[in-house]
């Protein structure tokens, strides 16, 4: 087999993964736009906001601290503990439902029934807001994240050895693939298909996707808008959580995390805003699309195409399909 | 109509028992225009009553007080006895009643089947967690729902579509799923606005005859809104007529029928 194919088929694989971590941000949005119609561009913050969370609980910071400090004239940073990772994911999944019932109390409960572009407004101001309290509860500095099961079992790193020895037995090349990236994998397709298994055969599902279609209906059968909103927004943060875990993982949490959320648009252009399996594959042909374009292409043309592929691949697709490629179609009848 | 006894008997046989719904002097704003004005009336068990009226009377604005989507400036709702405090639709739905909308409110993008399913939503018990691991009461109680619905399908004649995404149906079968959407919610009284709007005259008749059906089969309370005074005249047992938010009428066909002031506000004053 040529040098060339078997390289571009480990440029292929490591793009299918870095898409499973866009498609992971995209689904966020995607839930809370169907649900309630709110593009919710703090999304990307909410995974920063997770995540910092999670390490803070983790290693026994005291949040707000800094703000305690100043006010009391006292010295303290830390409890002094470190929570076992399982239940620091606990704890802060508790921290993003509280996040989500109090978007929904104090913001969008007063805006419902406003203009798409006021909630979106809403939405910005929530993302700053967001990014500021994270700020004060926890510092700023960059933090390490590991998720460890128990001692020594941890969220793996680094090139998966074993993927390392097969290919290069068959193609005398071995390929680089990160365990990482292999375990965002799995921990994504565990999500998705939980989420499916939630909203199709639960009763709470069933009335999340009943609002999801229309508002008018889903109150004629007696479910509480009000309730499910909170719902879709605690399940977002859930999903927001696993986001910033694993891109936390990769580079360390930082406030440079909520700008994923800028990658998950032309994914959700190409997805649809309204389809879950359109944000999964989307995720996927964005990945792919970026790392095979510089693989091929980007040596032609100066590199560093990775900056704007997905933004003009968007583009063009949206020129020819609106709604994106599996978003539901707009038919007005005249 | 206030010295009508408890219970009465039909001449077809059905049964009609005390009060279910009392409207109190019933009045709704709308800013500065007044889309109902101090009506009251009342709907009795097992019966069917129609609210009529020609355009713009007030009669959706009325069905809307009833199911908790509009709140009126003044007046009282009284169901089963008790005064209903301000509650949200979501709540009264809760409480047994179910409604179809004059322009059709169905979840577009699910089957035939799984619109049904969601009128029994608060039928469902078990919690996310039992239903997680899909023990057995789950698994029970989901059988038990779709046997519901299942004869409800059976029951308005919607087999052949069931699995049918509603965005393909014509308008009359949109109308019928609605219908079964609301009656799978087991209702106390069934709010029916304009059920035959827009209708040919074969999927009229086909409408007529599954409300009189439902009437006499599970003993639902309904109360609809309609345009056409010869199908309302040959369904209801008592007639509301509204004009100008106010009411003009009320009584049984053939009382209203003869009613002076009924018959100018649908033909207009006579010219003395």
């Amino acid at each position: 087999m040529p040098d060339q194919l078997v390289f571009a088929m480990e440029v292929f694989l490591n793009g299918l993964m870095a898409g499973v971590l866009y498609a992971l941000v995209a689904l966020g949005f995607v839930l809370i736009f169907k649900a309630s119609g709110i593009f919710n561009f703090a999304q990307g913050v909410m995974a920063l906001f997770a995540a910092m969370t999670f390490v803070g609980i983790q290693k026994g910071q005291v949040p707000f601290a800094h703000l305690i400090n100043v006010i009391f004239g006292t010295k303290i940073h830390h409890f002094g503990w470190e929570l076992h990772s399982i239940i620091a994911i606990v704890l802060t999944v508790g921290v993003m439902i509280i996040l989500a019932w109090a978007a929904q109390r104090f913001i969008f409960r007063h805006l419902v029934g406003q203009e798409p572009i006021i909630l979106f407004m809403a939405t910005i101001g929530l993302a700053y807001l967001l990014e500021g309290v994270a700020d004060l509860m926890w510092g700023s500095e960059i933090k390490k994240l590991d998720v460890c099961i128990t001692e020594g079992v941890c969220l793996p790193q680094g090139i998966n050895i074993a993927i390392d020895e097969v290919t290069f037995g068959w193609f005398g090349y071995g390929f680089f693939i990160d365990n990482l990236d292999i375990s965002a994998t799995i921990v994504a397709i565990i999500l998705v298909v939980c989420l499916i298994l939630f909203s199709q055969y639960t009763k709470h599902g069933r009335a999340m996707r009943a609002v999801a279609d229309d508002h008018q209906a889903a109150l004629s059968v007696g479910v509480s808008l009000n309730f499910i909103w909170i719902l879709v927004w605690s399940v977002a943060g859930f999903v927001a959580l696993v986001a910033g875990i694993m891109w936390g993982a990769k580079s360390g949490v930082q406030f440079s995390l909520s700008l994923i959320a800028l990658k998950a648009l032309p994914v959700l252009m190409l997805g649809g805003f309204t389809s879950i399996p359109g944000a999964i594959i989307g995720g996927l042909i964005v990945g792919v699309g970026e790392k095979l374009f510089e693989f091929a292409i980007g040596p032609m043309i100066g590199g560093a195409t990775e900056n704007w592929f997905a933004y003009v691949l968007a583009l063009i697709v949206l020129v020819f399909r609106p709604q994106g490629l599996f978003g539901e179609k707009i038919i007005e009848r005249v | 109509m206030k010295d009508m006894p408890t219970e009465t008997i039909t001449s077809d046989g059905r049964k009609i028992g005390g009060l279910l719904m009392e409207m109190k002097n019933i009045t709704l704003r709308f800013g500065g225009v007044k889309a109902i004005t101090d009506i009251s009336f009342d709907i009795r068990e097992g019966e069917i009553r129609a609210i009529i009226g020609p355009n713009g009377a007030g009669k959706s604005s009325m069905l809307n007080v009833i199911s908790g989507f509009y709140v009126p400036q003044q007046g009282e709702v009284w169901f089963r006895g008790a005064k209903r405090p301000q509650m949200r639709p979501y709540e009264v739905a809760r409480q047994g009643v179910a409604r179809t909308f004059q322009n059709i409110a169905l979840f577009e993008g699910m089957s035939v089947l799984d619109n049904v399913m969601t009128g029994r939503l608060n039928f469902v018990k078990s919690g996310i967690f039992k239903q997680a691991i899909w023990a057995g009461a789950a698994a029970r109680e989901e059988a038990e729902n779709r046997e519901v619905v299942e004869k409800i399908i059976d029951f308005l004649e919607i087999q052949a579509i069931r699995k049918t995404p509603v965005s393909r149906l014509p308008y009359g079968l949109k109308k019928r799923v609605e219908l079964a959407r609301a009656l799978a919610a087991e209702p106390k009284l069934l709010l029916l606005d304009e059920p035959m709007a827009g209708m040919n005259v074969e999927e009229k008749e086909d409408m007529c005859r599954f409300v009189l059906d439902v009437n006499d089969e599970f003993g639902t309370t309904i109360c609809l809104i309609e345009h056409d005074m010869g199908v309302v005249m040959d369904l209801s047992d008592r007639v509301v007529v509204m004009d100008y938010g106010k009411k003009i009428g009320d009584g049984t066909p053939d009382e209203v029928r003869n009613n002076e002031a009924v018959i100018n506000a649908y033909l207009g004053v006579p010219n003395e």
